[in-house]
């Protein structure tokens, strides 16, 4: 797609709908939003920006292969689960932590890492689509 | 006890690499295993022949009531015993008659596990532990009958065993599981003392006809009797081992153990003796036809099983204490004539008996063993083949049907005769023949076996009453089911037996005379025939035709023909309901003022309807994004601002995707049916679309159990600190479900990176520019 | 309105296997895509419909309120919407590929894997 404004716009458009889908992605435990939407939106963020700069870009952007962090989220989304056995629960029970500063923050738990797997996976797999169908000609 | 059982399967495992480490000393160090086990079951015969047995039992499958357990009485001790004691000189000898081969490890481990095998069938007394060891059996006979996996004859071989007996595995276990259903117990001990139960229940019919399936397919009686030849395609120790010493006794040992509980009735009775008579005349037949060393071992082996099964079905004591000497003199005769045809293969490089002559001077130690083995299979004195021959034809002679059976015995008799003569002298004596090899005494491996075998046929003969009480007395105890007074001699005075021993050897010396043109005579009139074995050519055949005339009848190819009846039995599953039990509490109320979901609802038909009716690519990718936005309006409508995200955020990916792949595929997508085919497909359609709306209104007519969601509603805060109950649900209460569903779509993504990509098939596929 | 959307379910059914029955990959993907719409709003409406109230607990309650929509078959529809998305790339991708290494995408042309009947017989008798 050889659109000037799309070329210049992505970069920022990116930054932004990147943070955006962060922030869906972590509201999510209480509000609509979580892992799979936060992933969709990143996702789309960065199809735009293949459409706009290239596959190579992307890639460039990303640093890593985009199947490579799909399947570190699946790791992180597995591992986060295995947190549960050390303490005697079953597999994936959800371990939270209270700091003592501030026992209100509802953060610091396996069950938000777990959210931040799903968020790798779906981003990690459409983005592997996407750059591999721009790959072909 | 379970330790003996196990000794042998963890010295198969380790027999590979005993094999690279000690090199040729491996099949001597293997050896003293079940040198071992002989000895420790050796020192059981004193206790076993004063009336004990012993068990063990361990639970297995608890719930089932199976266990595993084992039980030593006279019967399974004889077999443990020429099961360890030949099996070590197999061993031995293996190693030396495949001695250089590559793969001699693995022809130990399969040779051991088959041992162990062996031994958990001999000794189990649980039916399920029996049967488990059985078909162990029957499949490390397959490994090893296509050891030399390379020739397509030792593969079908050994397939063919495999079917065989395996089949008649099947049928063991429903007849074994019938027993114990009307028994009342899984355990043989307890079943065994049940006969009366048995034979009298309406059922004893099927039980019999399933376990002599069993017995008979595994033992090679007629018509089974195919596979066992074939299965001498394996290497001379398995023939010798397997084949003629131990697992095709399996059979006769399950009739021997099944004797008190299901023998003595008519049925069982005249079955077992016209079976096994057949089988018995038949493999001497064959045996004389042959002029293949190991074929004609085989065949007389195949004799030798019917003959037991014969006086297996006699059932008299006398004919129990003739099964049973027959038994422990067939396995040391037969054991040492095919490892002294493999010795002579070996040495000479040749089977064939008319091209063998003179080997005296350069195997002095095999011609001394063979002769020795053969003279106890031509049942003469002193040896021990002589008194079983002598309490055959008291057995013969005192059962049904005397007079015929006793002459069927007296011609397989006269027939072994001769084979055992030609087997154990042909080669030896006469003027030396020009063989492939010079003739040559092979290592110590190779004659220790024979020579120990058919000397232990001699003693057992000469020291006969240590013999009877020892082995052959408690073995027929627990045959008969009860002691029985056994009275074994070698000199009986001038008695009906002596007389018919006498005419056997008079008719076997004249086959002998005349083994020439009889050979050739038979050769040419069976050459020809029909047999089972091209039966069960023709069985397989007739299989893999009906299998190809199926699969061409189901799988046409044709994906449309797959959806239409994959479809039409869907609209049957949603129409019968439906017909059968009606709406139930449907309601129809579909309130007009709520013109907002009206319009959403017109969209979202009119959207769908677009996409199928549409020939523009571009109108057809706008319809569908007009059907999604849609959908997720009916959820923004209906309280789920989740899945609105979701479904915006897939709409607006589909289409990125979509516009990507469109570019690349330029063929038209008009619909190219008919005007015909679209009506009939459109019926369809319709039929399942209308039942769906139909169902579903009849499901939300009846009350929803809401619990689970109430239990989620009311948790979600309290437990797992989250106000958003769908995430909480996503990545807490069901976070297994939702691990799984990430799992698959990284699965979908690595699928199409797979797809993607140049192939070899393209046409003229450029590199891609990463 | 269960019984207006159900309808809405049943069309969308009807929509879905006429297409997938079309013989054209590129329609049947398109079938696809209508079916797992269909698909998601017939596990919407049995589990009910609720006017307005999502599923979430307002702040400073502990509970959630009577009236909210349904939580469960929303966490289901949601993992089935992005399931759905996967099958259907995957599928697009497959029709491309097909494209390219056959070049049709008539399903009834397409006959590597299991050739036409007599084919098939007269293959099968020299294997």
């Amino acid at each position: 797609m050889n659109s000037i404004i799309l070329r210049t716009a992505s970069p920022f458009l990116v930054g932004l709908t990147v943070l955006f889908s962060i922030y869906v992605l972590l509201r999510g435990h209480n509000e609509p939003g979580g892992g799979f939407i936060g992933g969709l939106i990143g996702a789309s963020a960065f199809a735009t920006y293949t459409l706009a700069e290239g596959a190579a870009a992307t890639r460039r952007a990303l640093v890593l292969s985009p199947i490579a962090l799909a399947g570190i989220g699946l790791l992180i989304a597995g591992a986060s689960g295995l947190a549960s056995l050390l303490f005697g629960d079953a597999f994936l029970t959800g371990q939270w932590w209270f700091p003592a500063f501030n026992p209100e923050l509802k953060y610091l738990s396996t069950v938000v890492l777990f959210d931040i797997g799903v968020y790798l996976v779906v981003v990690g797999a459409i983005l592997a689509i996407i750059i591999g169908l721009e790959d072909e000609t | 006890m379970l330790a003996a059982v196990l000794t042998p399967f963890v010295l198969a495992l380790a027999a590979p690499a005993v094999r690279r480490w000690a090199g040729p000393a491996a099949g001597w160090l293997l050896a003293a295993g079940p040198a071992a086990l002989t000895l420790y079951f050796a020192t059981l015969l004193g206790p076993v022949a004063a009336g004990e047995a012993l068990s063990f039992s361990t639970p297995w499958v608890p719930g089932s009531g199976v266990m595993l357990s084992f039980y030593i009485d006279g019967l399974s001790l004889l077999f443990a015993l020429l099961i360890c004691g030949i099996g070590s000189f197999i061993v031995a000898y293996a190693a030396a008659y495949l001695h250089g081969h590559a793969d001699l490890g693995r022809f130990l481990l399969f040779i051991l596990l088959f041992m162990g095998s062996m031994l958990g069938l001999v000794l189990a007394d649980n039916v399920i532990t029996l049967f488990v060891f059985w078909e162990l059996t029957s499949i490390t006979s397959f490994l090893l009958i296509g050891f030399n996996h390379r020739e397509a004859r030792s593969r079908r071989a050994a397939v063919q065993a495999l079917v065989v007996t395996g089949g008649g595995g099947l049928a063991l276990l429903a007849g074994l599981l019938l027993m114990a259903q009307v028994g009342g117990s899984l355990e043989l001990s307890v079943l065994l003392t049940q006969g009366e139960l048995l034979r009298a229940h309406p059922a004893y019919a099927a039980m019999l006809t399933l376990v002599l399936l069993g017995a008979f397919t595994k033992s090679a009686q007629l018509p089974f009797h195919f596979w066992l030849p074939n299965a001498m395609e394996a290497p001379t120790p398995v023939s010798a081992y397997l084949h003629s010493a131990t697992m095709v006794k399996a059979g006769v040992y399950l009739l021997a153990r099944m004797n008190p509980g299901l023998g003595g009735t008519e049925a069982w009775q005249t079955t077992l003796v016209i079976f096994g008579g057949l089988t018995f005349l038949v493999g001497a037949v064959l045996a004389l036809r042959n002029t293949d060393l190991k074929l004609m071992l085989a065949q007389t082996t195949v004799a030798s099983l019917g003959l037991l099964v014969l006086l297996i079905g006699v059932g008299t004591e006398l004919a129990l204490q003739g099964a049973m000497a027959y038994l422990l003199a067939h396995a040391l005769f037969k054991g040492a004539l095919f490892m002294v045809a493999g010795s002579i293969d070996h040495g000479s490089g040749t089977r064939e008996l008319t091209a063998l002559g003179g080997l005296r001077r350069a195997m002095p130690l095999t011609f001394a063993a063979g002769a020795l083995a053969a003279v106890s299979m031509a049942g003469l004195p002193p040896l021990f083949g002589f008194i079983a021959k002598e309490f055959v034809y008291k057995g013969t002679l005192d059962g049904p049907a005397a007079l015929a059976v006793t002459a069927c015995a007296v011609i397989g008799n006269a027939l072994m005769f001769a084979v055992a003569c030609l087997v154990g002298f042909k080669p030896f004596l006469g003027a030396r023949t020009a063989t492939p090899h010079a003739p040559h005494e092979g290592g110590p491996g190779l004659w220790l076996g024979p020579l120990v075998l058919a000397t232990l046929g001699l003693l057992t003969g000469l020291l006969f009453n240590a013999t009877e009480r020892l082995l052959i007395a408690p073995a027929v105890a627990a045959v008969a089911g009860a002691p029985v007074p056994v009275d074994l001699y070698l000199w009986g005075g001038f008695k009906a037996p002596l007389w018919l021993s006498l005419a056997t050897v008079a008719l076997g010396a004249l086959l002998l005379w005349r083994a020439r043109p009889l050979q050739a005579a038979l050769a040419r009139r069976l050459g020809r025939l029909w047999g089972p074995d091209q039966g069960y050519d023709q069985f397989l055949d007739g299989l893999m035709g009906f299998a190809r005339a199926v699969s061409a009848r189901v799988q046409t190819g044709s994906l449309r023909r797959y959806l239409l009846l994959g479809f039409a039995v869907l609209a049957l599953a949603l129409v019968s309901p439906l017909l059968r039990h009606g709406l139930g509490a449907a309601s129809f109320a579909m309130p007009m003022g709520d013109l907002y979901v009206w319009g959403v609802a017109l969209l979202t038909v009119a959207g769908g309807l677009a996409i199928a009716f549409t020939q523009s690519r571009l109108v057809a990718i706008l319809a569908m994004g007009v059907l999604g936005l849609a959908v997720a309006f009916v959820f923004l409508m209906f309280g789920a601002p989740d899945l609105v995200f979701t479904q915006l955020m897939v709409e607006t990916l589909s289409v990125v995707i979509l516009a990507l792949i469109i570019a690349r595929v330029p063929v038209s997508e008009n619909d190219t049916r008919g005007w015909g085919r679209a009506v009939g497909d459109a019926t369809l359609a319709i039929v399942i679309g209308a039942s769906i709306t139909l169902i579903l209104l009849a499901v939300t007519g009846v009350p929803l159990d809401m619990s689970l969601s109430e239990y989620f509603a009311a948790k979600s805060y309290t437990e797992a600190y989250g106000r958003n109950i769908v995430n909480v649900i996503l990545v807490d209460f069901r976070a297994l479900d939702t691990f799984g569903e990430i799992a698959v779509v990284l699965i979908a993504a690595v699928a199409v990176l797979g797809l993607l990509g140049p192939r070899a098939e393209d046409k003229a596929a450029p590199e891609s520019s990463s | 309105m269960e019984p207006l959307i159900a309808i809405v379910v049943g069309a969308l059914f009807a929509i879905s296997v006429f297409l997938l029955l079309s013989g054209s990959l590129i329609r049947l993907v398109m079938g696809l895509f209508v079916l797992s719409n269909a698909t998601h709003l017939l596990i919407f409406v049995a589990g009910r419909l609720t006017r307005e109230n999502p599923p979430l607990i307002a702040e400073g309650m502990k509970v959630a309120e009577a009236g909210i929509a349904n939580p469960l078959p929303q966490a289901l529809i949601l993992t089935a919407i992005v399931i759905s998305f996967s099958l259907f790339a995957f599928v697009l991708v497959l029709t491309y590929r097909a494209h390219r290494s056959l070049h049709t995408v008539d399903t009834e042309a397409m006959r590597v894997a299991e050739p036409a009947p007599r084919a098939a017989r007269l293959r099968g008798r020299d294997v």
